[in-house]
C-alpha cells in the first residue's frame, strides 16, 4: 500500500491543479541549463513534452524509432480531438468532460487526473491553433466541431480524418524547432532498450543505433517515457507495425508498476482480417455508424453460402437480415458504445453468423441510407417521380461527398465497390488503457522516471472515450510535465552531469549486448514473426473482447510455452552491429510474451466486468440488461498496479483504492430508452462550477 | 552580390531562366513577324525584306535590344546548363526500370538537351545570317541594303538546309510546349482560373510559331520564285 | 493462401558503401487480397526459413499516413496506382507471372541505408530551419477563435498540411527535386495568420536549407503532383515561388 502514493493535491477538486501549480517548485532558469531530460518517444506526448522542455531552457535528447519524429503512431489518429470549449453552446463545460470521461471510463479512474485533463482540454486547441495546425472551420471562419464517441455535446475538433496527422505535425513542428536552436538533440532511428537506475533514480537510457546497431549510453536527470500503448501484443491491431512496450517493460522490470495492463479497447469498425497473411488492421471511422447499419444474414445457411461465395450480401432479402443492434438496443441501435458494439458481433460471428472467408466478419450497409438521402436530394430538386436507380445515384452522390474517402480505401483494401456491396467489418483492437502506473505528477514508482500519453495507465479508466487519447497526450506533454518534472528537477540543480561510466551503466548495456547476442547467436529455425502471430492469437481468443477464467489459464500456460519455445527456436539473421529488422523485432516480441501473460494474469484477478475488460462470467444473466457488463464496485474500484518479481509471470499486485467523490457511480445501460443514459440528474449542480 | 542575385538558390536561377525565356518567347514573335515578309518573293518584297533587315541592324534602340537578348540567350544556356547538371549531382544513381510517361511529357524532362539543341541552331543560324548580314561582304540590292533575300533564298535551295530548319524548329516546338507555361509556374503565377488558359495559350504558341518558321524554308524551297 | 506466382527484381545494398545490384526472387502463393508489404512479407518469411537474409524496406502504419513506406515500384514511386502509398498498393493491381522491379528511392541527399531503406533526415533538417511558427507553450495564448480564418484559406492549407513527408516526389521528379514537399509546408503557414508574421524568413530559410541538403531545381515537369499519395498541387510550388520572390526582393 505504501507504495503507492497517488500524491493527489488537497482541495476541491477544481481548485487541486491551481493549488498544486502554486505549491510546486520550480527551477531558475540559469539552473535549467544544467539539467538533461531524455524524452523517448516523440509522438503528441513525446513531441510535446521535449519542445516545451527545451523551450523552458532545459537539455533536451528525444528518442524515437522511425526514421523522424513525425512519423510516431499518432499520427495515424483520425477522428479528432475532445476539448471543453462549449463554442457550440451546448451546455458543454470541464465538469461534463470531467464527468462523461469518468463514467465512460466505467469508473476505474483517477477524479482528479481527470479534472485536470478536462481543465487543460481548452489550452491544448488554443495552443496548436498559434502553431498553426488547420482545424476544420466553418464559413464564419470558427472553428468547427463535431459530435463523437456517443457523447451529447459537440466538442469534438477535427482536421478532415486526418486530426492525429496534423496535431502530430504542430508538436513535431514545435520540436524541430527546438532542434533547429539546439536545445533538443534528436535521436531517430534508435530504440531505448533500458532504463538505467542509479541509487533508485533513473539516471538514463541504454539506446540501439538502428543504423549502425551501435549500443549508446545517454545519462539525463529525469526520463519521460512517451512510447504508446502496446496493442501489437495481439499481433493483429490498429497499431502501426512498430508500436511496441519494450520501453514501459523495460521500466516495468526496472521497478515501474505496470497499471490495469488488461484494459484493452476493441473499436468496432476495422477492416476484417483476409487471410493468413494479415499484417495489420485498418480502421474504418467510427462516423460511419452514423448512417450504416449494421447486420448479419438471419439464417445460418445464408451465412454459410456466403462465406462460401456463393451468395452476396446484396442478395439477402431484407427479412432475411438480422439488424442485431437496432434489435437488442432499440434506443441506441447501431449507435451503442465501442465495447457494447464489439462485443454483439462476436456474439454474432461465434454463432457462425459471420460473412467473410473467416467467417469474422459483420455488414455495415449503407443502402437504407443511399435511398433516404436520395429521397431528400431529388425532394430537393424537385423530381417527379423519381426512378429508383435516380435515387440512388443521388444518394450515392451525397454518401460519397461525406464519406468518400473511407469508400475508396475500403474499396482499395477489399476490392469491393461498398455502394453497390455492404462493406464488411469486424472489431480489432485499437487502444491499450493500460501502461505504467503514474501519480497525480506522471512519476512512476521509479523516482525520476516520468511516463506520458498512451504508455501511462492513463485517465480513461477502463474505457476510453473517443478523441480523447489526443487530447490527454497533449495535456500531459504541453500542460503537465512542464510543472511536475520542475518539481522533481528541482533537487538536481547540483548534481552535475550524468556520469555514464559508472557501474549501473555498465551492468544495463552488458544485459542489453547479452540479449541482443543471444538472439543472433541462436539460430533457431523460425522468423519472429511466427511466435508474434502465435502469440497475438492466444490473446486473440482468450484475452480479447470477452475472457473467462479458464481460457485465461490457458492462455498463460499457452504463452509460457510459445516463450519457451521462442527463446530456443527463433531465428534472427544478420548480425548485431548493423541495420537489422529482424533483430528489432525479436527483441519487440521477447517482451510481449512477457506483457502478455501480465495482461492474463490481470483480467483474470479482476472478477467483474468494466469498460473494455468483459469477463463472460460477470454479466446481466436475465431481466432486461441480459448480456450486459456487471461490475463489482465494491471489491474492484481500484486500480491494479503489477510489481514485477523477477521474473515473467511472478508479478505482486498493489491496489490504489479509487474514491468517487464528484461522480455517483451508476451502472452503463444502452438497452433501454435514451433518457436514462443521459447525464444524472443528481450531478447538474456541478455543471456551472 | 551579383553573383548570388543571378544565380543564388535553385528560384533564383529559375526566375532568371523563366525571365530570359518568356524574353525570348516575345522576340520569336518579333522575328516571326519580320521573316514572313521571306514568302512574299516579288521584286518589292524582296526589297521590303531587305530593308526591313537593314532597320534591324541599324536602329539604335533595336541594337540595345538586340545586346540584351544576346545576353538573353546566352544566360538562358548559361543558367539551363548549370541547372541541369545540379539536377544530374542530385540523383547519381540512376534507376534500373523508370517509367517516366507515366507521370511527365518526356520532352518536359528533356529541356536541357533540346535547349542544347537550339543553341547549335542559333551558333549556325547566326553564323549563316547574321555573321555574314554584318560582316560577310555581301552584295547590294537595288535601293543599296545589303540583299539579304537572295543570300537567304539561295541557302534554302539547299535540301538539307531545309530539313535542317524544319527539325530544329521541331525541337524549338517541344522546348515551348513546356518552357512557356513552366514560365509562369516558375514566377509563381498560378491561379486554378488563370492557369489553364495559360497553358492553351502556351500550346497555341508552341505549335504555331515553329510551324510558321519552318514554313518559310519550305515555302522557298519549293516556290523560288 | 494466394495463387499468384511472381518474379520480383529487387535492389540489394549491404550498407551505404556497398555498391548494390539487383536481384531476382520468385514468389509464390501471392493472394490479390495481400498489400505489397505483405506479398514482401512473404518473401522474408522463406527468405529467412532459407537461411537468407531478408529485404530490408521502411513501413509503419500500414495505412497511408505516417509516410515512412518508400518504394520505387515499375519505375514509380510507390507503385501503380494514384493517390496511395506503397503500403496502400494490393495485389490485384497485379497478375499471376508478372514481374515486379523494386527499388529504394534514389536521391543524393536520400542515402541508401540498406537494401530499400533510405535516409530521409534532410527533410526533417529543411523543417528545422523554418518549418513551425514561433509561439512557445503556454497556457494562455489567444483564443482559438480570437482570429477567424476563412474557410477557404483553412482548407487550402489543410490540402498543404496533408503532406506525409514520404519523398515519392523526390523520387519520381527526373531533378530529385523536393519543391513539393518544401512548398506544401511554406504554403500551409503563408496560408494562415499565425504564420505570416514569420514567412519572409520562413521561405528564404527553408529553401536555403533544401539547397543545401543537395536535392535537384525544379523544372516544373508536374511528375510529383501525379505520384504525390497526398495530391498535393502543383500550386504550393507556385506559392512557394512567389513568396520567395516578394521575400528576396525585399529582404535588406
Ligand atoms: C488508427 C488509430 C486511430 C486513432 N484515432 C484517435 C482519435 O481519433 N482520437 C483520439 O483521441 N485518439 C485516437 N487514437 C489513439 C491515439 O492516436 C493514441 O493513443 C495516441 O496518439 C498515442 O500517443 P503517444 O504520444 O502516447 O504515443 P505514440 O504516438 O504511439 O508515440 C510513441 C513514440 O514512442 C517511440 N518509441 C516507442 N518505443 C520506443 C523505444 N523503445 N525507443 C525509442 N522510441 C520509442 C516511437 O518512436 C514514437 O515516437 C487512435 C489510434 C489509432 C491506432
Ligand atoms: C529561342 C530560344 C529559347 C526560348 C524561347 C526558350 C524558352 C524557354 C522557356 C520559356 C523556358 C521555361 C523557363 C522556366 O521553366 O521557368 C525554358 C526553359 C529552359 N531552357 Fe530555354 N529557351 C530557348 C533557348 C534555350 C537554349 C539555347 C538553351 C540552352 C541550353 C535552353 C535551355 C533551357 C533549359 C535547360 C530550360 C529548363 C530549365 C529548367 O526548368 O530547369 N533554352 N526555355
Ligand atoms: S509532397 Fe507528396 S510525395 Fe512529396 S513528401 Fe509530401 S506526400 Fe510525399
Ligand atoms: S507505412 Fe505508413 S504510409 Fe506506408
Amino acid at each position: 500500500m505504501s507504495k503507492l502514493d497517488s500524491k493527489i493535491p488537497p482541495g476541491p477538486i477544481d481548485k487541486k491543479w491551481t493549488y498544486h501549480k502554486g505549491h510546486m517548485r520550480i527551477v531558475a532558469p540559469a539552473n535549467k541549463r544544467r539539467i538533461d531530460v531524455i524524452v523517448v518517444g516523440t509522438g503528441l506526448a513525446g513531441a510535446s513534452a521535449a519542445a516545451s522542455l527545451a523551450e523552458m531552457g532545459y537539455n533536451v535528447k528525444a528518442f524515437c524509432f522511425q526514421d523522424s519524429a513525425r512519423r510516431a503512431h499518432s499520427i495515424a489518429a483520425q477522428g479528432g480531438i475532445n476539448a471543453a470549449k462549449n463554442y457550440m453552446n451546448d451546455g458543454d463545460s470541464t465538469y461534463r468532460l470531467f464527468y462523461d470521461t469518468v463514467k465512460g471510463g466505467d469508473y476505474r479512474a483517477r477524479e482528479a487526473n481527470v479534472y485536470r485533463l478536462a481543465e487543460v482540454s481548452a489550452n491544448i486547441i488554443d495552443q496548436c491553433v498559434a502553431q498553426g495546425v488547420p482545424f476544420a472551420r466553418d464559413y464564419g471562419g470558427l472553428l468547427d466541431n463535431r459530435s463523437f464517441g456517443g457523447v451529447q455535446v459537440s466538442r469534438t475538433f477535427y482536421a478532415r480524418g486526418q486530426t492525429g496527422q496534423q496535431l502530430l505535425l504542430g508538436a513535431y513542428s514545435a520540436l524541430m524547432r527546438q532542434v533547429g536552436k539546439g536545445t533538443v538533440k534528436m535521436y531517430d532511428r534508435h530504440e531505448m532498450l533500458d532504463v538505467v537506475i542509479v541509487d533508485g533514480k533513473a539516471r538514463g537510457i541504454i539506446a540501439r543505433n538502428l543504423i549502425t546497431g551501435e549500443i549508446e549510453r545517454h545519462g539525463a536527470h529525469a526520463v519521460l517515457l512517451c512510447t504508446g500503448g502496446y496493442g501489437n501484443v495481439f499481433f493483429l491491431s490498429t497499431n502501426a507495425m512498430g508500436s511496441n512496450v519494450t520501453a514501459a517493460w523495460k521500466a516495468h522490470k526496472r521497478g515501474a508498476f505496470f497499471g490495469n495492463p488488461c484494459y484493452t479497447q476493441i473499436h468496432p469498425t476495422c477492416i476484417p482480417v483476409s487471410g493468413t497473411h494479415q499484417s495489420k488492421l485498418t480502421l474504418m471511422s467510427e462516423s460511419l455508424r452514423n448512417d450504416g447499419r449494421i447486420w448479419v444474414p438471419a439464417k445460418l445457411e445464408d451465412a454459410k453460402a456466403i462465406r462460401e461465395g456463393k451468395k452476396k450480401g446484396s442478395d439477402i432479402p431484407e427479412a432475411d437480415r438480422d439488424y442485431y443492434l437496432e434489435r437488442r438496443y432499440p434506443a441506441f441501435g447501431n449507435l451503442v458504445p465501442r465495447d457494447v458494439a464489439s462485443r454483439a458481433a462476436k456474439e454474432r460471428c461465434d454463432a457462425g453468423f459471420g460473412v467473410n472467408k473467416t467467417g469474422e466478419a459483420v455488414y455495415l450497409d449503407f443502402s437504407a441510407a443511399i435511398e433516404r438521402y436520395g429521397k431528400l436530394q431529388a425532394n430537393i430538386l424537385k423530381l417527379e417521380n423519381p426512378s429508383k436507380e435516380k435515387i440512388r445515384e443521388l444518394g450515392e452522390a451525397v454518401v460519397s461527398e461525406k464519406y468518400g474517402n473511407l469508400f475508396d480505401m475500403y474499396e482499395n483494401i477489399v476490392g469491393e465497390n461498398p455502394y453497390k456491396e455492404p462493406m464488411k467489418i469486424y472489431p480489432a483492437v485499437h487502444y491499450t488503457m493500460g501502461g505504467l502506473w503514474v501519480d497525480y505528477n506522471l512519476q512512476t514508482t521509479v523516482p525520476g522516471l516520468f511516463a506520458l500519453g498512451e504508455a501511462n495507465f492513463s485517465d480513461h479508466g477502463a474505457n476510453r472515450l473517443g478523441a480523447s487519447a489526443l487530447m490527454q497526450g497533449l495535456a500531459d506533454g504541453y500542460f503537465v510535465i512542464p510543472y511536475t518534472v520542475g518539481d522533481y528537477l528541482a533537487d538536481d540543480i547540483r548534481t552535475g552531469p550524468i556520469d555514464t561510466k559508472r557501474p549501473e551503466f555498465d551492468a544495463a548495456e552488458k544485459e542489453v549486448t547479452d540479449r541482443i547476442n543471444h538472439f543472433i547467436n541462436n539460430k533457431g529455425t523460425k522468423p519472429v514473426d511466427e511466435f508474434h502471430r502465435r502469440l497475438g492469437k492466444v490473446m486473440w481468443d482468450k484475452c480479447g473482447m470477452a475472457r473467462n477464467e479458464q481460457g485465461l489459464k490457458e492462455a498463460i500456460q499457452e504463452i509460457r510455452q510459445i516463450r519457451a519455445e521462442f527463446w530456443k527456436d527463433v531465428r534472427v539473421p544478420g548480425k548485431a552491429n548493423e541495420f537489422n529488422q529482424e533483430l528489432e523485432k525479436a527483441g519487440r516480441v521477447a517482451d510481449f510474451l512477457e506483457l502478455g501473460e501480465l495482461m492474463c494474469m490481470d483480467a483474470l484477478h479482476r472478477n467483474e466486468s468494466c469498460g473494455g475488460h468483459f469477463r463472460e462470467e460477470y454479466q446481466e444473466m436475465e431481466g432486461p440488461q441480459q448480456g450486459e457488463a456487471k461490475r463489482d464496485d465494491a471489491n474492484f474500484a481500484y486500480v491494479a498496479a503489477w510489481e514485477w518479481l523477477g521474473e515473467a509471470g511472478k508479478a505482486e499486485l498493489h491496489k490504489e483504492p479509487l474514491t468517487f467523490e464528484e461522480v455517483k457511480l451508476t451502472q452503463r445501460s444502452y438497452n433501454k430508452d435514451r433518457a436514462n443514459c443521459s447525464v444524472d440528474p443528481s450531478v447538474r449542480r456541478y455543471t456551472t462550477r | 552580390m551579383a553573383r548570388t542575385a543571378l544565380l543564388g538558390s535553385s528560384l533564383t536561377k529559375k526566375y532568371w531562366m523563366a525571365l530570359t525565356g518568356l524574353f525570348l518567347c516575345l522576340f520569336l514573335v518579333i522575328h516571326l513577324a519580320g521573316n514572313l515578309q521571306l514568302l512574299d518573293a516579288s521584286p518589292e518584297g524582296r526589297l521590303k525584306f531587305n530593308a526591313y533587315a537593314k532597320f534591324m541592324t541599324t536602329f539604335p534602340l533595336i541594337k540595345v535590344v538586340s545586346y540584351l537578348l544576346y545576353f538573353s540567350i546566352l544566360f538562358h544556356a548559361f543558367d539551363g546548363i548549370l541547372l541541369a547538371m545540379q539536377n544530374r549531382q542530385a540523383r547519381p544513381t540512376r534507376y534500373v526500370k523508370e517509367k517516366p510517361s507515366a507521370n511527365r511529357t518526356w520532352y518536359s524532362g528533356q529541356m536541357a538537351l533540346l535547349g542544347s539543341l537550339l543553341l547549335v541552331f542559333i551558333v549556325l543560324h547566326m553564323k549563316h545570317f547574321w555573321y555574314e548580314m554584318h560582316w560577310g561582304g555581301l552584295p547590294v540590292d537595288a535601293e543599296g541594303n545589303t540583299d539579304l533575300f537572295t543570300v537567304v533564298a539561295a541557302a534554302f535551295q539547299e535540301p538539307l538546309y531545309v530539313v535542317f530548319y524544319v527539325v530544329a524548329m521541331a525541337v524549338l516546338a517541344f522546348h515551348l510546349l513546356h518552357g512557356f507555361q513552366s514560365a509562369f509556374q516558375s514566377l509563381g503565377l498560378n491561379h486554378p482560373r488563370y492557369t489553364p488558359i495559360i497553358k492553351n495559350v502556351g500550346v497555341f504558341f508552341g505549335v504555331v510559331v515553329p510551324i510558321l518558321f519552318a514554313l518559310i524554308p519550305v515555302w522557298m524551297f519549293a516556290f523560288p520564285g | 493462401m494466394g495463387n499468384m506466382k511472381l518474379t520480383l527484381k529487387i535492389w540489394r545494398q549491404n550498407g551505404p558503401n556497398d555498391k548494390g545490384r539487383m536481384e531476382t526472387y520468385p514468389v509464390n502463393d501471392v493472394s490479390e487480397d495481400m498489400s505489397f508489404l505483405e506479398m514482401l512479407d512473404v518473401l522474408n518469411d522463406q527468405l529467412i526459413r532459407e537461411g537468407k537474409d531478408p529485404v530490408a524496406f521502411d513501413h509503419d502504419c500500414r495505412e497511408g499516413i505516417c509516410g515512412m513506406c518508400s518504394l520505387f515500384i515499375n519505375g514509380e514511386p510507390h507503385g501503380p496506382g494514384r493517390g496511395i502509398t506503397t503500403c496502400q498498393l494490393h495485389m490485384r493491381k497485379f497478375k499471376d507471372g508478372d514481374t515486379i522491379f523494386i527499388e529504394p528511392w534514389r536521391s543524393a541527399a536520400f542515402p541508401v541505408i540498406k537494401d530499400l531503406s533510405t535516409n530521409r533526415s534532410a527533410f526533417d533538417r529543411i523543417q528545422a530551419a523554418g518549418g513551425f511558427v514561433s509561439v512557445n507553450t503556454s497556457g494562455n495564448l489567444v483564443d482559438g477563435n480570437a482570429v477567424p480564418i476563412p474557410k477557404d484559406d483553412a482548407d487550402k492549407a489543410f490540402d498543404a498540411a496533408t503532406c506525409i513527408g514520404c519523398g515519392a516526389c523526390v523520387a519520381t521528379c527526373p531533378n530529385g527535386s523536393a519543391m513539393l514537399f518544401v512548398a506544401a509546408k511554406v504554403s500551409q503557414f503563408a496560408l494562415l495568420p499565425q504564420g505570416r508574421p514569420e514567412a519572409k524568413r520562413r521561405v528564404l530559410a527553408m529553401v536555403d536549407q533544401m539547397d543545401k541538403e543537395g536535392f535537384g531545381n525544379c523544372s516544373n515537369t508536374g511528375a510529383c503532383e501525379v505520384e504525390c499519395p497526398k495530391g498535393i498541387s502543383l500550386e504550393h510550388i507556385a506559392r512557394m515561388n512567389r513568396e520567395y520572390l516578394a521575400a528576396s526582393v525585399t529582404k535588406e
